[in-house]
């Protein structure tokens, strides 16, 4: 009696830990021609992140793995990459939402030149941002010593599309973005969206004339792959639709 | 020491005044299709379920639909709405999968070509359809042709 008392068992009180694998599209400019995938086995907790799972390939097994990260904390916009398919902050994305029963893909985000492993030259992307004036042109002063006042419901309209962290997660998850890179993509609107509704603003007829270009917002085909890719949840395809009815009206 | 260029001077200047055929191409798309949603489900209405339905389609029941102007300009709208729909459409196409170039240009124009021929020519054979042509051979007229 006393002897099957002491086989109990001791409780397991260790977070259970998993090995995952993942497969990670490399390619490394001075010795590949094409990208390759790469697979890595790394012990993880649910509770971790992806960018965890990096760090740990990039600390402990690969040094050369290569990858943009700032804040980790998914504010900076700094570290967007397509993971099983689809575009997300790898701080963002937790283990424990992702099926690890098979391999986790992740790779670069797409329609943006590749340069090294995970990261991409963002250059084409900020130049469609910079088209399109993404900063307050006010002809009134503000009153001395004073703020310019906006009332709530003002502030309400563009608020949306003020949560932008340019971390380009929607633009490259656009099917027209991806043909020949011409689009403004739908980064470049929302934050035209934030300055056209901001009342504030005295130049939304310079930014809907520059979105009314052959590659400006008609070229949107309403897929929502943005507003599913974005990170931060703003309802990229309706601040599109709005500045299209913006345009056709000829005001915000 | 380094100057960082004015940010206002835009690499892609706004697109200078005129006709904007991009904007008017996508309001197009969207009055053409919902007039094409009655113009299609009257049409399939009015041949497929009125009367004895599907089994009364032959040569004589759309000669007698086009004597009548109302049925002439309906199947006219519907041709000129879809067609202009469709080939609109199929240039988005292009403009997504090709690069500019020169099978872009030959792709457009061959898609301007077809869209425009069948235009003309269904426009011509709605207006002009003549089910009893006066002095053709009896053997080669329909039955209802009173002689």
């Amino acid at each position: 009696m006393s002897t099957a008392a002491l086989e109990v068992k001791p409780v397991d009180t260790a977070i259970q830990s998993f090995t995952v694998t993942f497969l990670i599209r490399r390619f490394d400019p001075d010795i590949d021609t094409e990208p390759r995938w790469q697979d890595f086995d790394v012990e993880m907790y649910a509770t971790d992140r992806v960018l965890d799972a990096l760090h740990k390939i990039k600390w402990e097994q690969d040094g050369s793995l290569t990858f943009r990260r700032s804040c980790a904390h998914g504010i900076c916009g700094s570290d967007a990459m397509r993971i099983n398919g689809r575009n997300r902050l790898a701080c963002k994305t937790l283990i424990k939402d992702l099926d690890i029963s098979k391999p986790i893909y992740v790779e670069a985000i797409k329609g943006l030149p590749l340069e090294k492993d995970l990261i991409v030259d963002m250059e084409p992307f900020f130049a469609s941002f910079r088209d399109v004036q993404p900063f307050l042109i006010a002809n009134s002063k503000a009153e001395p010593g004073k703020e310019r006042v906006q009332s709530v419901a003002e502030r309400e309209r563009f608020d949306d599309t003020t949560k932008c962290i340019l971390c380009a997660a929607c633009t490259s998850s656009c099917p027209v973005f991806w043909t020949d890179g011409q689009y403004f993509g739908p980064a470049a609107i929302v934050n035209a969206h934030r300055f056209i509704f901001d009342s504030r603003d005295d130049a939304a007829s310079v930014r809907l004339d520059i979105l009314n270009d052959k590659e400006g917002v008609w070229r949107c085909r309403t897929t929502f792959n943005c507003t599913e890719a974005c990170p931060r949840g703003i309802e990229v395809t309706k601040a599109i639709a709005e500045v299209k009815q913006a345009i056709m009206r000829g005001k915000p | 020491m380094t100057t960082i260029e004015s940010p206002r001077a835009p690499a892609r200047p706004a697109q200078r005044r005129g006709v904007n055929w991009e904007k008017w191409g996508w309001i197009y798309m969207r009055a053409s299709g919902v007039v094409l949603i009655v113009l299609i489900f009257g049409h399939l209405f009015m041949n497929l379920m009125v009367g004895e339905g599907v089994k009364a389609i032959d040569f004589g029941f759309v000669g007698g639909k086009w004597a009548e102007p109302f049925w002439q300009w309906w199947d006219v709208l519907m041709l000129w709405l879809a067609l202009i729909h469709g080939a609109n459409g199929m240039r988005t196409l292009v403009n997504d999968y090709t690069n500019p170039g020169t099978v872009q240009k030959v792709l457009k124009g061959a898609l301007f070509a077809s869209a425009a021929v069948l235009i003309i020519l269904g426009t011509l054979v709605v207006f002009t359809f003549e089910p009893c042509p006066a002095g053709a051979p009896a053997d080669l007229l329909p039955s209802f042709c009173a002689a």
